[in-house]
């Protein structure tokens, strides 16, 4: 056998694992799918499979899911509304705080960075209860301000910035000061416009996370009509009425707009998940 | 006092300040309150020392809970560290170029959260003889299994489920890692007639070794403190047998279930000391701290 048909032989080996390790993955997610346009109660006595039995397949779901009687998109637009609230509230905060840590050498410094790498090995499970009963103390409960206020100044989102920032050379912040700027002005005028990439890293990374939130608005959120989506799907786990149906097609429609920013900002995504990766 | 505010020494305090006020408010207060708590007996409004400590000690449930967080941990990392790592390298070896549809794929699971993830999971093993996983078992003429009613399949699905989430997320972690190795060492090896496993053991593992810190650092914290997937998977907290009850889960029953705050406490307290001692001990055989140092 020739060295160069080797050579391919491995290619064709890898190309083929690949595909198959992409299928396997996508699977589920085809699974699911396909069962969007199942009968809800097919999928309560069959569970998901391959099947595609085209005669029973319909757009039934669909139809529930833009005009029946129900939460869901209340459920959507809660869940549009607390994402966009805490990126927008998380990236100012924490940028503000990690240009803090990248720009000034301070009393307290070295201590205080410690505390953010502390925050970042500690599970917020720990400590959950405790901060349920100082935020029910406060009446903050079954507000989106009890679901947001603790983590915006976010100790990860904090890490990235700060190590986004040291590289931009300190003698720009000296030239904005000889040209009279205030240490505030320095940031939001000069330094802001440099962060566009690691703001878009951070507020896909953000987003997809408040998107996807469940266990802390769990424990704080009371009423049914301030559900973000995650919550309101699980109660559409009981097999009742049309519960299923629009737990499936609810379940796809859930991950379209993740999917979409996905597919549009790919570049972020990866790079917001891969903070702090490489350099440990 | 505008001037006072404005002045080089005090901004970086300004800056720092929500940092802060969160620690303190968030983390701190809630850390020494969880402290306090786990000292009393909350329903009864009344402190009795130690006894939540010792009840935890001979707490049969807790320390099946314990167990199960413990395997769970060490299941993942026994799958999502080796694997993850060969993928990274072969999709970044010479022999394959086009790698960016594969990378994207693999990262969509990532995208769902758990509440979705855990539905297709909890009915692709359901126990019907035409839920996905018993399909498979009918291929090989194998009868249908009631996966998540016993222990060793429910775990089967767990691990399954935690793989299929993170595999694409840990392959790109690698890459990451893989990437940022110097070309001409790999160059050099071939030329002194290093086969590829070679550079893989010899090269690409050991250089590689911060990211496999990283991930190892990540994955004991998720492990230990899984609750949602087993959450999804058994439809609530109280699986058969307590099969899929994890730390976390025992931690939520006290607490918010049974309402029993103190006891609760003891058990996030327990929680933050075994993911702290796993870690250092972790750091420890690595040998991170010795590389800190310098």
């Amino acid at each position: 056998m020739s060295r160069s048909m080797k050579k391919s032989g491995i290619t064709v080996v890898f190309y083929f694992i690949f595909t198959l390790l992409a299928a396997v993955i996508f699977l589920p997610i085809w699974v699911l799918f396909i069962a969007s346009f199942k009968p809800g109660s097919d999928l309560l006595q069959y569970g998901l499979n391959l099947d595609l039995n085209v005669s029973r397949m319909n757009l039934d779901n669909y139809i529930l899911l833009f005009s029946g009687q129900h939460e869901y998109w209340r459920w959507f637009f809660n869940s549009i509304t607390l994402t966009v609230i805490t990126v927008l509230g998380t990236l100012l905060i924490s940028s503000f705080v990690g240009y803090g840590f990248a720009a000034y050498d301070f009393k307290g410094k070295k201590f205080l960075f410690i505390l953010v790498l502390l925050i970042l090995s500690i599970p917020l499970e720990v400590v959950m209860l405790p901060l349920y009963k100082q935020i029910s103390s406060w009446r903050l409960l079954d507000s989106y301000t009890a679901i947001v206020l603790p983590f915006l100044a976010h100790a990860s989102t904090i890490f990235f910035f700060r190590q986004y920032l040291l590289s931009i050379p300190r003698s720009l912040m000296e030239a904005g000061r000889i040209d009279g700027a205030t240490e505030y002005g320095i940031f939001y005028r000069l330094i802001v416009p440099l962060m566009k990439p690691a703001f878009s890293a951070m507020a896909i990374l953000n987003g997809m996370n408040a998107w996807n939130n469940y266990l802390w608005p769990l424990l704080v959120i009371r009423s049914s009509d301030k559900y973000p989506l995650t919550l309101g799907l699980n109660t559409l786990i009981n097999p009742y009425g049309d519960n299923y149906s629009l737990l499936i097609v609810g379940s796809v429609f859930s991950v379209i707009p993740i999917f979409l920013l996905f597919v549009a900002f790919q570049k972020y995504f990866i790079e917001g998940m891969m903070a702090g990766a490489v350099k440990g | 006092m505008k001037k006072f505010f404005y002045s080089k020494k005090i901004a970086p305090y300004v800056f720092i300040c929500p940092f802060v006020i969160t620690v303190l408010l968030f983390w701190l207060v809630p850390i020494c309150n969880g402290v306090l708590l786990s000292f009393q007996d909350v329903l009864k409004n009344k402190w009795v020392g130690f006894d939540n400590y010792s009840r935890l000690l001979t707490d049969k449930i807790f320390r099946k809970a314990l167990w199960n967080s413990f395997k769970y941990m060490t299941g993942t990392l026994l799958l999502l560290i080796p694997f993850p790592l060969l993928f990274a390298t072969m999709l970044n070896s010479r022999w394959i170029k086009k790698t960016e549809f594969f990378k994207s794929v693999y990262f969509i699971p990532a995208l769902t959260s758990v509440v979705v993830a855990g539905t297709i999971f909890r009915l692709m093993f359901g126990e019907s003889a035409t839920s996905l996983f018993n399909q498979i078992l009918g291929i090989f003429g194998v009868s249908p299994v009631k996966w998540l009613k016993g222990a060793g399949t429910s775990f089967f699905a767990l691990l399954l489920l935690a793989c299929w989430r993170w595999t694409g997320v840990n392959v790109l972690y690698f890459l990451a890692g893989l990437q940022s190795i110097p070309t001409d060492l790999y160059e050099a090896a071939s030329i002194d007639g290093a086969s590829g496993w070679q550079q893989f053991i010899k090269i690409s593992v050991p250089l590689v070794k911060p990211t496999t810190v990283y991930v190892l650092t990540i994955s004991i914290y998720a492990g230990l403190s899984m609750f949602l997937e087993s959450n999804m998977l058994f439809k609530g907290n109280n699986s058969p047998n307590n099969i899929g009850l994890t730390i976390v889960g025992y931690l939520y029953r006290q607490g918010v279930e049974k309402r029993a705050l103190g006891y609760a406490c003891a058990v996030g307290l327990i929680l933050l000391l075994v993911v702290m001692i796993v870690n250092l001990i972790q750091l420890k055989v690595t040998g991170t701290f010795e590389e800190g140092r310098d």
